[in-house]
């Protein structure tokens, strides 16, 4: 067993873990946010993003134990006080989602993207959001989604 | 995933020891490879020995014409490196197409050369530009560091510090993807070095190799008419369900071609 300390959504947890325990499953079934999904389990369709340490990763990808000591971020920390966060917020108003399960990890995809790259382009959209599929299809609509969350996050937009 | 032990490391040293007592030990960096692997069932060490944060394997340098960089530098620090733009823009260029975001944001080029998967885009660099792989125990150069399919010559317990490149005259990488995987279907490095022409190609074979028809061809001529039906044995690449053999040689030739016009500035 190897025992970690990670800061979740600004709360820190202390926990004994399998060392073989991923870091999805430390998030789902450890501390119930289920908002992180998995979908493909192969490291292809991101579903799992969240950020580590500022950084978005795929957490199916990698151990818990690799994550100790840091500081995670996952979707259930993204909006504050009630209030959705503005790339959530876009998802929203553009239907950047259908079915919604990609959801969750495009969104912490595109937070990490903006963070690079507060104004980008489509190419760079594309390029950036490359680590998530949506089987939906529902491309068109998730970059419009990323473009009014760049305006909303540089304070352009209503 | 098999049971296993996690192990972190405090220093190089440390993991040295512990893998030279422990066998059936592994290194995990990243984990970008080594962690799917485990998933499937493909590898079943007793330790997993992590060497990701040691402060040993970090850091980015530019220094008597070469740039060093550590073996744990991950691939999202190498294409945004200010330093490394400036020296080697090509590899700069190259560590921004690696997989994609999330990946880059772990996976690490001494994780990717040790590994030496045969679509990666590290090794193309890193032969194609004769650099040097320096590690616990020795320096390697290039040329004698892959060996073929996942194959390199890392002894048993031998742990990659840093790679040494030396600074090309002119250098360019072309990669054509593969849509989904993101891995080269063929990716080819161009460089101009001070001991000449150096064609590495990636993804087209069971391992990194030199083309060198092309490289003489290149030293004559340093143009794309120069590749213009030069030999490339076929019989020898990958032949699978996203391409054969001949249509991977041509792919080879078309990287060239446009790893050539990036090098003289045309699109």
């Amino acid at each position: 067993m190897a025992k970690v300390t990670i800061k979740v959504n600004g709360k820190n947890y202390t926990k004994a873990v399998e060392d073989r325990m991923l870091l999805v499953d430390f998030l789902r079934d450890e501390l119930k946010l289920t908002g992180t999904h998995v979908g493909c389990d192969t490291s292809q369709c991101g579903c799992c993003t969240v950020h580590i340490d500022g950084r978005a990763v795929k957490s199916c990808s990698m151990l818990v134990a690799q994550a100790n000591g840091t500081s995670i971020v996952t979707i259930e920390g993204m909006a504050k006080g009630g209030k959705l966060h503005p790339i959530q917020r876009a998802f929203s108003e553009c239907h950047g989602l259908q079915c919604g399960f990609c959801t969750p990890g495009m969104i912490m995809a595109t937070a990490g993207l903006l963070k690079d790259n507060p104004n980008p382009t489509d190419e760079q959209i594309y390029k950036g959001l490359e680590g998530n599929l949506c089987r939906c299809t529902g491309y068109i609509n998730i970059v419009k989604a990323v473009k009014m969350s760049a305006k909303l996050l540089r304070g352009k937009a209503r | 995933m098999y049971s296993l032990s996690y192990v972190k490391a405090k220093s190089l040293k440390e993991a040295a020891a512990f893998l030279a007592k422990n066998p059936e030990a592994k290194l995990l960096a990243g984990g970008m490879t080594m962690i799917p692997t485990l998933k499937q069932r493909l590898a079943r060490p007793t330790h997993i020995v992590d060497i990701a944060a040691l402060p040993e394997l970090r850091g980015i340098a530019a220094k008597g014409g070469r740039l060093v960089i550590g073996a744990g530098t991950k691939h999202h620090d190498v294409a945004t490196s200010a330093v490394v733009r400036k020296a080697i823009p090509a590899l700069a260029g190259l560590a921004a197409q690696i997989g994609d975001p999330q990946v880059r944001n772990r996976g690490t080029i001494g994780g990717s050369l040790a590994n030496n998967d045969p679509a990666a885009d590290y090794p193309a660099a890193v032969l194609g530009l004769g650099a040097t792989v320096v590690t616990t125990q020795r320096s390697i150069a290039a040329d004698d560091f892959f060996q073929g399919l996942f194959a390199t010559a890392l002894e048993e317990g031998e742990v990659i510090v840093r790679v040494e490149f030396p600074l090309p005259k002119r250098a360019a990488y072309s990669k054509f993807h593969h849509p989904a995987s993101g891995y080269a279907m063929a990716g080819v490095f161009i460089a101009q070095t001070a001991g000449g022409v150096r064609v590495a190609v990636t993804g087209a074979g069971p391992g990194v190799f030199r083309w060198t028809a092309a490289e003489a061809a290149l030293a004559e001529s340093f143009k794309p008419a120069a590749l213009e039906g030069l030999p490339l044995d076929a019989s020898g690449l990958n032949d699978d369900i996203h391409a054969d053999r001949e249509y991977r040689a041509n792919l080879v030739r078309v990287m060239a071609k446009r790893a050539l016009a990036k090098i003289s500035g045309k699109k």
